[in-house]
């Protein structure tokens, strides 16, 4: 498989958007599906025939290729191009595995949707896009990714958009990002005119050991932490993750898909892909990314105590285990954020997955004070929402044990952080099980006879149950930690995995206490009531409060002065004179012509005797 | 004996003012291209007459020219003319008023 391949990797799913959006009307049903399963799959054979090219033949490490040249300014010039790396194959290899998998689950999904193709169309752009992502070989193809996902998320978000929850789930969104990807526009140009490249390879060399005397430089720092601010948007970490718990107004496979198991992640990945950078640019990994992923962590972990929308409790979920990649990136443990980014995906799709089967058997019902008692007529479902949980939650042997246990490793040394990380693990445990208790055990709540999904979505279900159960064992030492050795190169293989049985002992013991008190405090479908701590987490400690009174009401304000004072009275009225100048003119004008041929002859005679006396007399 | 340029300049002047006194006052479109023609054919005059006092052909050649459009003129006009008298049973110019503001 030559570098040829990588360009296809893209143009397959991409390819499947356009037939799509373009004759899915004409398709059929079948036809759509087909396509559009088709295309991610093939990415996906491609990908895996790629990433086997680079593990085995040691020259085809780092394929570049490039497609044109895109911008040339002087001597600064960006091409257009792919990189097909380390990083860049695992993350396309999620991308398109999982993404296959949710692609062929919304076959029955969405199989009653009016709007079958224009789902697809986007879902199979979205795909396209993630990979341009992931496969951009400089920061600014990146960046035409990343703007590109965060479209196909918008329109995903708002995809049924003739509910106003969701168009305005869909516009919050895409505001908040925008200021993430503000502030990501401003790292680019500011990295851009330190290092006089934005392409990774060269910036690794530039930035490489010692950091090219750039080390701590306050430009450098300034680019870090502008870059870090886009990644937080993306990302859904403290401040800017209150778009995400209202992205889950979308389809449920789309929130699995993107808001779970990919798009989130990107700003991980940005980290990952810059980490020369940031390794460079000092205290900026310790000292901002790793506070605040492990801040976001607990702060998320929390809030998904008190949700009772199921959905909406695997968002914070999400947020809560993005925040602890972070804190795995922020203390040097880039193969452990990107292993729980990897068994992350697996498991949290899993639990969107298994939500969703949910909502198809009770006609959208996520509300767990109404769920309950599904375990029997959903076996399947249950046994996912389980094996998902458990694996969230980090009970071995499951894929989330191993991840997460790499990064309380990771984070040992920094105390504080640490502690953050294991009481984390504790919460995300307890509300792992609540949600697990009031859905699917004690009695049904809500009437209608649920059953497991159509095979389209069994399938999927199953496929990602025996991927988050197994799937930890690609970190396991003793199978030689297959995915650590895959991976370490990236980073110069400066980390390795020592797993130290006191510490796996108590994380597992943290997470069972998590278990156990979930078990106990909710079995009985009651709720604790904590009193002003549950009003507290119920206000998502005031966040919220702090947008409504800080960013939203002023803008509200701001917007209508502006419309009132200056666009009402101001701009509308002085067009609305001018119209009326121009229209009283009109009238009167009007008036002179009479339509009689001997008064225009006059007036012609007149004006000649006016034209000669001027020439006359002058 | 000749006559002086002078008297042809006079002539080609009454008879310029004739024809605009004519447009200007007779209603009936006939007379009105008459006096059109007058003014026509008093600015024809006034060109050959400098064309002789100056030597120069390009006077001749203008009144030449004056004739051809002239000519045109006429037949645009008296088409128009019949299709009005056709249509609307009258030459008078002052009722034929349709295009007013």
């Amino acid at each position: 498989m030559g570098a040829w391949a990588v360009p296809w990797v893209v143009a397959l799913p991409l390819a499947g958007a356009l037939v799509n959006g373009l004759w899915g009307g004409r398709l059929g049903r079948r036809g759509v599906s087909l396509v559009a399963c088709l295309s991610v799959l093939g990415a996906f054979l491609l990908s895996v025939a790629l990433t086997r090219d680079l593990v085995a033949s040691p020259g085809a490490e780092d394929r570049t290729v490039r497609l044109f040249e895109w911008i040339a300014v002087g001597d600064f010039r960006i091409p257009a191009a792919l990189v097909w790396d380390r990083l860049a194959a695992l993350l396309a290899l999620v991308v398109t595995g999982v993404g296959f998998l949710i692609h062929v689950y919304s076959v029955g999904y969405m199989a009653e949707d009016p709007d079958y193709s224009r789902y697809f169309t986007y879902l199979n752009l979205f795909v396209a896009s993630m990979l341009v992502l992931v496969l951009g070989a400089n920061l600014l193809v990146l960046f035409v990714g990343w703007e590109l996902v965060g479209l196909c998320s918008y329109l995903l978000i708002g995809f049924w958009f003739e509910r106003p929850a969701a168009a305005a789930a869909g516009r919050k969104a895409f505001v908040v990002n925008r200021v993430g990807d503000a502030a990501f526009v401003l790292g680019i140009l500011s990295t851009g005119s330190l290092l006089g490249t934005l392409d990774f390879r060269e910036m690794a060399r530039l930035l490489g050991e010692g950091g090219g005397g750039l080390r701590g430089h306050p430009a450098l720092v300034t680019s870090a932490l502008l870059l870090f601010a886009g990644a937080t948007g993306k990302s859904a970490q403290l401040p800017l993750y209150v778009w995400l718990p209202d992205a889950m107004e979308g389809p449920t496979p789309v929130s699995a898909l993107i808001h779970a198991a990919t798009m989130v992640t990107a700003g991980v990945f940005l980290v990952g892909r810059l980490w020369p950078l940031f390794e460079a640019a000092g205290p900026v990994l310790p000292w901002v990314v790793a506070p605040v992923g492990a801040a976001t962590a607990l702060f998320a972990a929390t809030v998904a105590v008190v949700q009772y929308d199921l959905k909406r409790v695997l968002a914070y979920s999400t947020i809560s285990q993005l925040g602890y990649m972070f804190l795995a990136l922020g203390v040097g443990g880039g193969t452990a954020a990107f292993f729980h980014l990897t068994t992350h995906a697996f498991f949290k799709a899993l639990l969107f997955l298994a939500a969703g089967s949910v909502m198809h058997a009770l006609h959208g019902q996520i509300d767990l004070r109404r769920l309950g008692g599904l375990w029997k007529s959903m076996p399947l479902t249950f046994l996912g929402f389980v094996v998902g949980a458990a694996s969230l939650s980090g009970i071995p042997p499951l894929s989330g044990f191993w991840s997460k246990e790499e990064i309380l490793h990771a984070a040992h040394g920094s105390g504080g952080l640490w502690l953050v990380a294991l009481g984390t693990s504790f919460v995300t445990a307890y509300y792992a099980t609540r949600a697990a208790v009031l859905a699917f055990l004690g009695d049904p709540q809500s009437p209608g006879r649920p059953h497991d999904p159509p095979p389209a979505m069994a399938w999927p279900l199953a496929g990602l149950v025996v991927l988050s159960a197994v799937g930890g064992f690609l970190g396991a030492k003793w199978l030689g930690a297959p995915f650590h050795a895959f991976l370490e190169p990236a980073w110069g293989g400066h980390e390795a995995p020592a797993p130290d049985l006191g510490e796996v002992a108590l994380a597992v013991a943290v997470a069972t206490a998590g278990v156990v008190a979930g078990w106990l405090a909710h079995r009985g479908r009651r709720e604790p009531q904590l009193g002003p701590v549950r009003r507290a987490l119920e206000a998502q400690w005031g966040v919220e409060a702090l947008y409504e009174a800080a960013v939203v009401r002023p803008g509200r304000a701001l917007a209508h002065l502006l419309s009132e004072a200056v666009d009402l009275r101001g701009v509308d009225r002085a067009a609305s004179a001018l119209a009326e100048a121009v229209v009283r003119a009109g009238s009167t004008i009007r008036t002179w012509q009479t339509g009689n041929v001997r008064q225009y002859a006059a007036g012609l005679l007149a004006g000649a005797v006016v034209l000669f006396a001027y020439w006359v007399l002058r | 004996m000749t006559v002086p340029a002078g008297a042809y300049l006079v002539l080609s002047a009454a008879l310029f003012t004739l024809g605009t006194v004519g447009v200007l006052v007779r209603r009936t479109a006939l007379v009105l291209f008459m006096s059109i023609e007058l003014m026509l054919n008093a600015v024809n005059l006034a060109f050959v007459t400098l064309a002789r006092v100056h030597g120069d052909l390009g006077g001749q050649l203008a009144a030449f020219f004056v004739l051809v459009v002239a000519a045109v003129e006429v037949v645009v006009g008296l088409s128009i003319l019949v299709h009005i008298f056709r249509t609307r049973d009258t030459v008078d110019v002052d009722e034929v008023d349709l295009l007013r503001g």
